[in-house]
């Protein structure tokens, strides 16, 4: 059983068109307008980050783009809330590093 | 470009956007800005029948009442303007706040605005909590409910309070395994009709326990828990150790209170409203005087009180503006009745407490 639900008892899902997208280099699949994060989780993907300077392990908290905690890489752009921020054809998604570097 | 309104309304869950269409509807002209794609705040993530007042919303699930409010406010879009993806960043003088969308930044100047920003949820201190699979409940909500994704397959329950609760049953509803429910309290803190639902499905729920980590490495395998005595220490040897990939963490909510603070509103420590809370008057009305507030942000609660609330505040302004409207005075009397309906009984007594004392402490300043 995948983490994406087919059937639910009242819900129904509209989903967007399914599209690729690249974690690390790696294709996968999400569908288009879902957040990043969201994508991520049902591909199975948790760990988003470390932070800057514990090194912890970093995922999802708060899903609505209050807490921090799931800030990427997008397409070059660090410090991406990855759980509001809606998935696009061919998206980068990178784990960022530390703070991470704003490229001028 | 800059823009200019009378009432500037900062979020559209239910208590902003009740606000900002009572005010449309006195004739006010009403921005409201928003930080989400989505209008109707927590609502859209609520599967479950409100409980409400016979009133108002008894029966109907959550996402169908921020329906409801979105015909509402496009029923009067003639004096409402609604911007999505928008934060409100600040305030400049009495009169200017800041909005940011992804394309700009703009100033908006306004007479009065109505802060309903509601709130975070809190977190809770044990080993690993910052563990990947460690989820607030609202974010297993977002995640279940709006985005079709199950959490986990396995998941742990921290709190049993109304959304500890619901949620628990939600999991359940979506397939996924809920292996217990943990409550520092000797009692649980919830309704009763809801925890019988998933006691009857067979969930465990562990009462005077606390969870003390989050084991795993990069992600959650398990947790342990211990038992409580009468003064909230671990009993020693009482470990147990749960497997699963997911823990959530219902243990309430933070009024959201940047705003006010930096509005220069005096704030006040209410323990039973959540937390520190910007001091408020019977019109919904801080003590910077063009700054009025509804809805989780002044106090959690829920969503009904929170769409009385805005109500009040939304007439309130409009009334601040043109003066005393009959109109005006009838939503507010009546939305006062079944305010006082909602918050009585053994259930509302936290919340009446909480908010005499607000009403006591700005009756002195």
């Amino acid at each position: 059983m995948g983490l994406r639900i087919e059937e639910h008892p009242i819900l129904s899902f509209k989903k967007g068109r399914k599209i690729n997208f690249f974690f690390e280099g790696k294709n996968m699949e999400g569908f288009e307008g879902e957040p990043i994060a969201a994508a991520l989780h049902a591909a199975g993907v948790r760990l988003l980050r470390h932070s800057p300077h514990k090194n912890r392990a970093r995922g999802f908290f708060c899903a609505i783009g209050r807490c921090s905690s799931c800030m990427m890489e997008v397409d070059g752009e660090v410090n991406t809330m990855t759980c509001i921020t809606p998935l696009t054809d061919g998206m980068q998604i990178k784990m960022q590093k530390g703070h991470g570097v704003i490229k001028p | 470009m800059s823009r200019k309104t009378q009432v500037l309304v900062v979020g559209g869950g239910p208590a902003g956007l009740s606000a900002a269409v009572v005010a449309a509807q006195m004739g006010a002209k009403v921005l409201l800005v928003d930080d989400n794609p989505l209008l109707g705040g927590q609502l859209v993530k609520q599967t479950h029948r409100f409980f409400g007042s016979s009133a108002r919303d008894a029966g109907i699930r959550g996402y169908a009442i921020a329906e409801k409010l979105c015909e509402d406010a496009a029923a009067v879009k003639k004096n409402l303007s609604i911007l999505m993806n928008t934060s409100a960043v600040g305030f400049y003088g009495d009169t200017e706040a800041g909005i940011l969308s992804p394309e700009r930044y703009e100033p908006v100047s306004f007479e009065r605005v109505i802060v309903c920003t509601g709130a975070v949820e809190n977190s809770l201190n044990f080993e690993n909590n910052d563990l990947p699979g460690v989820y607030g409940a609202g974010a297993v909500q977002t995640l279940m409910n709006v985005h079709g994704i199950r959490p986990g397959k396995k998941i742990l329950m921290i709190g049993s309070g109304n959304i500890g609760l619901i949620v628990s049953y939600q999991l359940i509803q979506a397939g996924v395994e809920v292996v217990g429910l943990v409550e520092a309290l000797p009692t649980i803190g919830g309704y009763l009709v809801h925890a019988s639902k998933i006691r009857r499905l067979g969930v465990p729920i562990h009462t005077n326990h606390t969870i003390i980590s989050a084991n795993g490495v990069e992600k959650v395998k398990s947790a342990t828990i211990c038992r409580l005595d009468e003064k909230f220490q671990r009993v020693p040897n009482t470990e147990l150790e749960i497997g699963c990939d997911c823990i959530c963490l219902a243990v309430g909510l933070s009024p959201l209170i940047d705003l006010f603070q930096q509005g220069n509103c005096r704030m006040f420590f209410v323990p039973e409203l959540g937390g520190l809370v910007p001091l408020l008057d019977v019109n919904m009305r801080t003590t910077n005087h063009r700054i009025y507030v509804a809805g989780d942000a002044s106090g959690i609660e829920e969503a009904t009180t929170a769409i009385l609330g805005g109500r009040i505040a939304g007439a309130c302004a409009y009334e601040s503006i043109h003066g005393v409207d009959d109109k005006a005075q009838a939503i507010i009397a009546d939305a006062n009745e079944e305010l006082k309906h909602l918050r009585s009984g053994s259930t509302g007594e936290k919340v009446r407490w909480g908010r005499d004392r607000l009403i006591k402490e700005i009756a002195v300043c």
